[in-house]
């Protein structure tokens, strides 16, 4: 617990972070509402509820969904390698991970682009299988699950590295499989890790931009997802309708960012019960 | 997100791990995953940037559109970065150190930005200095111009970055205690000496880690920035956006080029992200 005023800079810390936290974050929000406040309902249900609006919510969550659960499967393997296992490249495979976070979403949509594009070193290969995947909504959810497959390996891997190895061993020495000690042991003990991975790249995927704009080519109600479609009333000036849109996609971030708290309580509670 | 803490050397001759195949196969399936999926399009944006030859991409890079926009983006970085980290350990050490009415719903609203979309960031400050925004026609009376002007950009880069630092610092304070901290004060430190000698040397690691990967995404912010800098080329395009501007010009070999700009940027922040946890592991 920490001590109460013992320590100096409450209350400086405490004004430049009001101060801070106010002019950055809750001012912005102040502006978003009071617009949409400003609107009226049938105006704001309109808006928000377009058929255009509709198939951009179908594919941004769609997609969003789809690249979380491929990053659930791809995060799990990558983190039980990199905790379980020593090999030449480790290292490497480990720096390699944290790539989506540092590379700009431009760079990863620019590059996701020409390389699985008809004539891409990639899509040449794929294309005449019948795979087209730029300017596809296959190419949006691989954009999504580039920029998001950090969020599941960074929460998984600590977990499976504290596992302690005599309750594999125990369960092993017990009679059971690989996949019975896996399945039995190791899965539930990294289950809301793996669940907080999976809702952490959710979010990530479900406000993403930059790197969507480049492989989906934004075509209404095909390839359009919904911060590309805010953009546009923006450009249209429709001030009404972007900030309806906006409202929709701050709910969502609202209920997201109370689940992944809620999420990571339940994990540590999971975490505190084991030890 | 980060771990500063050592790594054990976990051996693997247990139930799951213990079949020579099966750990084979699982490494050559993760290595395939990761450099196909990864290492890959990275490579390719070195690939794509040089082909047309070394003095194409100079000239790409060398052209006043881009040079300005390389400005911008340094420019924009310089005063973002300090007042995030400014803000970040201040931040810090008031969640860490101190019990209060409101503290996880001060977290709660650090944390936000993470979680809101880019592109409602944008539109949220546009919304609010814009010609019809509850403050701009005010600032524009008074001489100030936010949207499609510096000041947007770097609201809405402060905005986007707002979390970095204070999260980075404050899983390392949380994690330290503050035993020292009073041990310097009961010794008659006074409370900045105890900050600047105790505070700050101990939470090093994680503060340089947050101003780092605060920088990478200053420098690579696309969404906000785009939607409140009208992406205007040599006066409001950043680095991001003059690749875009250059893509949609049909101008690819010089979007690559700027792109690969953007790329070592990205090395640089994994490459001292290593090293930190390696300094980490062994103080």
């Amino acid at each position: 617990m920490p001590a109460r005023r013992v320590l100096p800079g409450f209350a400086p810390t405490m004004a430049l972070t009001g101060f801070a936290v106010g002019v950055v974050v809750v001012l912005p929000l102040a502006g978003l509402v009071l617009q949409t406040l400003s609107l009226d309902g049938p105006a704001f249900w309109n808006a928000a509820t377009s058929p255009r609006a509709l198939a951009s919510y179908r594919l941004t969550f769609g997609a969003s969904l789809v690249a979380a659960a491929l990053n659930v499967a791809l995060g799990l393997l990558v983190a039980w390698v990199l905790a379980r296992y020593r090999f030449p490249g480790r290292a490497l495979m480990d720096a390699l991970v944290d790539l989506p976070f540092a590379l700009p979403t431009a760079v990863a949509g620019l590059t996701l682009t020409a390389l699985y594009s008809g004539d891409g070193w990639v899509g040449r290969f794929i294309e005449p299988l019948g795979l087209p995947v730029a300017f596809t909504r296959a190419g949006v959810t691989l954009a999504l699950t580039f920029v998001g497959f950090p969020f599941v390996v960074r929460a998984v891997q600590p977990v499976i590295e504290d596992l302690d190895p005599r309750m594999e061993e125990a369960a092993a020495v017990l009679g059971a499989s690989p996949g019975q000690t896996f399945a039995r042991v190791v899965f539930p003990a990294i289950l809301p890790a793996l669940v907080t991975g999976f809702t952490l790249a959710f979010a990530r995927a479900v406000g993403e931009y930059g790197s969507v704009v480049f492989i989906s080519g934004n075509m209404p109600g095909k390839t359009e997802i919904t911060p590309f479609l805010i953009v546009t009333r923006l450009e249209e000036y429709d001030t009404a309708g972007a900030a309806a849109l906006g409202t929709v996609m701050l709910g969502v971030s609202f209920a997201l960012l109370l689940g992944i708290n809620m999420l990571q309580r339940w994990g540590d509670r999971r975490g505190a019960g084991r030890r | 997100m980060t771990r500063l803490t050592p790594t054990p050397a976990t051996r693997c001759g247990v139930a799951t791990g213990d079949r020579p195949w099966a750990r084979r196969g699982l490494i050559g399936l993760a290595a395939a995953v990761v450099s196909l999926f990864l290492a890959l399009p990275l490579a390719f944006v070195f690939v794509a940037a040089l082909r047309p030859g070394f003095g194409a991409f100079w000239a790409a890079i060398s052209h006043p559109d881009t040079t300005a926009a390389i400005r911008l983006t340094l420019l924009v970085a310089a005063i973002t970065v300090p007042i995030n980290t400014v803000f970040g350990v201040a931040a810090a050490w008031l969640i860490a150190r101190f019990e209060f009415r409101g503290r996880q719903a001060l977290l709660t609203l650090i944390d936000l930005p993470f979680a809101v979309s880019p592109v409602v960031a944008g539109l949220m400050l546009v919304l609010l200095f814009g010609r019809q925004g509850w403050l701009g026609p005010w600032l524009l009376d008074h001489g100030v111009r936010v949207v499609f002007a510096l000041p947007g950009i770097i609201l809405a880069t402060i905005f986007v970055t707002f979390p970095f630092v204070a999260r980075e610092v404050l899983t390392v304070m949380q994690a330290q205690g503050s035993a020292e901290e009073e041990a310097a004060l009961t010794l008659g430190a006074s409370g900045w000496q105890t900050f600047v000698r105790v505070t700050l040397p101990k939470a090093r690691w994680g503060l340089i880690y947050g101003i780092i990967l605060c920088n990478a995404r200053a420098m690579g912010e696309f969404g906000a920035v785009s939607v409140i800098s009208g992406h205007v080329r040599g006066e409001t395009s950043t680095m991001p956006l003059q690749v875009e501007n250059l893509y949609n010009d049909y101008h690819a070999p010089a979007a690559f080029a700027v792109a690969s700009l953007l790329a070592v940027l990205a090395l640089l922040t994994l490459a001292v992200r290593k090293t930190i946890e390696w300094r980490a592991r062994s103080p």
